[in-house]
């Protein structure tokens, strides 16, 4: 990669340009509505002064009460007499400077102390992290109240001890996306290049962190209403200016003699906090949907594309069949095409048309650079893609019969015919029960045993793959063990429902050296004993050369060469393969089968 | 898991008494305006000046503050200003009925997010669509207007439940139920609005692990997969997210017992702020620190039991 692409690919990823989502926020109806209303309101009660029909304290004792729509007090007037409408508009200005207070305070407080915890790190960034640990934990609205007897009726002061109690939440935000961006290779960069911190923090960090930021302000916001409102309507406000929560308190009093009066400050109350959270919750959205990935499609719209592309070539009518039935072939794919979706209508194919076979007792390797779609066909045999993941043609023949199109066949061959041996160990098992309790559930999922003949058979099984005390493996939880014994667990549990196919999807990727060789060695000889066949996934012809019969060459979704091994490395026929194995380091092309027998393996 | 016990306790006792010490302090720093307000405009400056004394308000608040923390080690909080009840004996008539409110608000909310969560993780679609709406809206709006909502609907509209009281459980269980459904149910909009909704974001990061994947190509069945492990794996994030929001229940129960009238420590707060009774304010801070500390402690209990990583290491 080039120094330019590094400098450049930062903060254009992960802050797409202003315009793009501004346009792309307005147009989802929500957010355009939201913003409307937040508008209004700002006017609402920044034109008080010119708008306001009446004085806010003016009372007229015959419009006491006086009901909505009737009198010259638009929205009735209140148990002192006095204008609802003109009460309420000049009590927004108020709300709302009161919310810029709340905000000024724990953005500032909190974007600055994230930025040096996170940008700095060491010893200050654990000091400061522990200090918003505890203030997180502060009981907040209990010692608003309590402080009132010392901050007295003076909502500015209450509001700013509430922005102290949640600057913890920016300084969380900041720091992690402070951590996160300070790691990229572009910051380095720019260091390298010797521009000073301050320089780096303003046009590198700030700028990749101002959309989730602005996300948290209007989420900041409405928690600042909410809580002012709150503490006004527990009287702990200014009894002498309107405010939203005083007029609900005071109505709420009131509202057996006049209930309306109680609606328009919680109608307005309401419309302000809910306003600013779906404007932060669209605006969240559209950062975070900036990158390519679309929701799946729905399995109808999957049928249709389906439908239209085999149209095209062909018209099937029935379900599919096997039309190349032979006996020793366990496995046969035909035509496999799968895709992910690229749009809310269409797939972007990955995998194009695959065919394949493998045979019984025999290990077939498959072969490809790393996106050449090889983990795709191996979960498509099992069953096991991503929910996104559609197929969108051709069919997987287990024994001749058509797993990929019908459910209910694959249900029965998973984990009891076929069976999978993931590539990395340690991700593998689930982190909350032992290993004997997952092997155990995964056994008595597909076979009718009991509890205490399953552990039998397991802890025979753990002997078998080479775990020296299976008893003590079976009580340890999987961060207790190493990865070349979490890979000898996985093995076992493949092996537990004796199936006749294993797909082993890059099984020794994820391991070091010296254990890479034992369980290739533990497969091959487990193989022999057992006879089941293998599809054998890697990007390393190291180990294709060592355990492999067969062997398909795959690019770009597609397979380009398919014959045995010894063939293969003899006379490659596409200039690809041809490709792949020049670019392999000598002390793999001295492993090929040939010479195998007399070449020490690698270290 | 002692190690982590030990750090945890640590952690609970320097926020106790950072909690109490800040509102201490700021609280009678200027306690002779309390005695002021609590004696009535009436009072003279020499009525004052001996209440002030008398209460011992007159020495620096260093040392107030280690007396009171003294007195508490012992059960004692102190005397109202107002009444000269111990406000020890305050809380425990009003305790109950906090408690009541709040655990019963959180026990539903932790089965009902979780319901919810799981069914719209599961099922996507309308269910979960429908999720994310009423989320928003749960998540927006007060629980006070939640509540006022509620008085509206059901107690004055259609008079189904009682406005405001509130009836001890041991006197008669099914007015004490009937008294708590309007109050807990407008708490729960919100609460569960939040917590179904990061619920079901932690389900569906679970569902992605790579052992997931590796669960269904042993056969497992789909149902097995999401009630026994995801569910246990999600829990940790769920739990965190339940142990902030009952902290912030403690202070959105002073808003809604003041709106249903519920005698319990939230109402105590209030009244006791606005008239500046400063040993309770305090008997209330002191609450509230404890509700936090016994939450904590009990999630990352929870936490342990669950997470072997945690007990484990």
């Amino acid at each position: 990669m080039s120094t330019d692409s590094i400098m450049s690919a930062g903060p254009a990823s992960t802050a797409p340009t202003n315009k793009s989502v501004w346009r792309r926020l307005l147009k989802n109806p929500m957010a355009a509505g939201s913003l409307v209303v937040f508008i209004a309101i700002v006017i609402f009660g920044v034109a008080a002064p010119l708008l306001a029909p009446f004085d806010p304290n003016l009372a007229k004792l015959e419009l006491t009460n006086a009901a909505p729509f009737d009198t010259e007090f638009l929205l009735g007037g209140d148990r002192s007499g006095r204008d609802i409408l003109s009460r309420l508009m000049y009590a927004t200005t108020g709300t709302l400077m009161a919310c810029l207070v709340v905000l000024a305070v724990s953005a500032g407080i909190g974007i600055v102390t994230g930025l040096v915890a996170g940008y700095w790190g060491g010893r200050i960034d654990d000091v400061l992290d522990w200090v918003s640990n505890i203030v997180l934990a502060f009981p907040g609205l209990i010692l608003l109240i309590s402080l009132y007897t010392v901050v007295g009726p003076n909502i500015t002061v209450s509001m700013a001890i509430l922005g102290v109690l949640i600057a913890p939440n920016f300084f969380r935000l900041v720091r992690s996306l402070v951590l996160s961006i300070r790691s990229e290779l572009y910051v380095d960069a720019a260091r390298v290049a010797g521009l000073s911190d301050g320089r780096i923090i303003s046009r590198h960090v700030l700028r990749s962190i101002r959309g989730p930021l602005i996300v948290q302000s209007s989420f900041v916001l409405a928690t600042g209403i909410s809580v002012q409102a709150g503490l006004e309507f527990l009287g702990l406000g200014d009894s002498n200016t309107p405010s939203w929560g005083g007029m609900l308190n005071e109505a709420f009093a009131n509202i057996y003699n006049n209930g309306t009066a109680v609606v328009w400050p919680a109608l307005l109350i309401g419309a302000t906090t809910l306003s600013l959270v779906i404007l932060g919750n669209t605006l969240r959205d559209t950062l975070e949907t900036s990158g390519t990935r679309h929701p799946a499609l729905s399995a109808s719209k999957v049928k249709e594309i389906r439908a239209e592309r085999e149209g095209t070539r062909e018209r099937s009518t029935a379900l599919p069949t096997d039309t190349k039935p032979k006996s020793d072939v366990l496995l046969r794919i035909q035509g496999l095409e799968l895709g992910y979706p690229s749009s809310s209508e269409t797939v972007g194919v990955v995998v194009h048309g695959v065919d394949l076979e493998v045979r019984s007792g025999e290990i077939h390797g498959l072969v490809g650079e790393s996106g050449s779609g090889k983990s795709q066909i191996a979960y498509s045999i099992l069953g096991i893609l991503p929910p996104e993941a559609a197929v969108v043609g051709g069919s997987v023949f287990f024994r001749g019969q058509d797993i990929l199109n019908d459910s209910n066949a694959m249900k029965k061959a998973r984990g009891r015919r076929i069976a999978y041996i993931p590539q990395e160990p340690m991700t593998n098992l689930d982190p909350t029960f032992t290993v004997g309790q997952q092997l155990t559930y995964g056994l008595r999922a597909v076979a009718d045993i009991s509890k205490h003949d399953a552990h039998a058979r397991l802890l025979d099984l753990l002997a078998r793959v080479g775990i020296n005390d299976p008893r003590r493996m079976f009580d340890l939880y999987p961060h207790q063990i190493s990865g070349g014994m979490a890979q000898r667990v996985l093995i076992a549990g493949a092996l537990a429902g004796e199936p006749e196919l294993i797909v082993a999807d890059e099984p020794t990727t994820a391991l070091d050296v010296t254990v890479q060789a034992d369980v290739l060695d533990l497969l091959r000889d487990l193989q022999n004993e057992r006879d089941f066949g293998v599809l054998l996934v890697t990007h390393n012809f190291g180990v294709v050369a060592d355990i492999c019969d067969r062997v398909s060459v795959m690019k770009e979704g597609r397979i380009v060469e398919s014959s045995d091994v010894r063939t293969l490395f003899a006379e490659p026929e596409h200039e690809y393969t041809r490709m792949l194995l020049d670019s392999m380091p000598d002390r793999f092309a001295s492993r090929i089968p040939f010479e195998a027998t007399s070449v020490e393996v690698a270290p | 898991m002692l190690n982590f016990l030990g750090r945890k306790l640590f952690f609970a006792l320097v926020l106790f008494l950072a909690v109490t010490a800040l509102t201490f302090m700021m609280v009678f720093s200027n306690g002779a305006a309390s005695v002021r307000q609590s004696l009535g405009e009436t009072a003279t400056d020499e009525q004052v000046a001996a209440r002030v004394a008398q209460l011992g308000l007159d020495r620096s608040v260093v040392l107030q503050y280690l007396e009171w923390l003294k007195g508490l080690l012992s059960g004692d909080l102190g005397a109202s200003f107002a009444t000269g009840e111990s406000v020890s004996s305050m809380l425990t008539t009003r305790i109950p009925v906090t408690i009541s409110l709040v655990v019963l608000a959180i026990l539903l909310t932790a089965v009902l997010s979780v319901v919810v969560g799981v069914c719209a993780a599961v099922f996507g679609g309308w269910v979960d669509k429908g999720l994310q709406f009423l989320s928003i809206g749960g998540l927006a709006l007060p629980n006070f207007l939640v509540a006022i909502a509620l008085v509206f609907a059901f107690a004055i509209a259609i008079p189904l439940f009682p406005a405001t009281g509130y009836v001890p459980i041991e006197e008669n269980a099914g007015e004490w139920a009937a008294s708590l459904v309007l109050p807990v149910t407008a708490i729960l909009v919100g609460l569960v609005a939040g917590s179904a909704q990061q619920f079901r974001g932690a389900l569906i990061d679970t569902l992605s692990q790579d052992y997931i994947r590796t669960l269904r190509s042993r056969g497992v069945s789909e149902r097995a997969i999401v009630l026994r492990h995801a569910l246990r794996n999600a829990a940790s994030p769920g739990l965190t997210v339940l142990s902030l929001q009952t902290i912030g229940l403690v202070g959105g129960a002073v808003l809604i017992e003041r709106i249903f009238v519920l005698p319990g420590v939230g109402q105590l707060t209030q009244t006791a702020a606005i008239t500046g009774d400063l040993p309770a304010v305090m008997g209330c801070v002191v609450f509230s620190v404890l509700v936090v500390i016994v939450v904590n402690v009990c999630a990352d209990l929870l936490n342990g039991w669950i997470n072997p990583k945690v007990r484990i290491s």
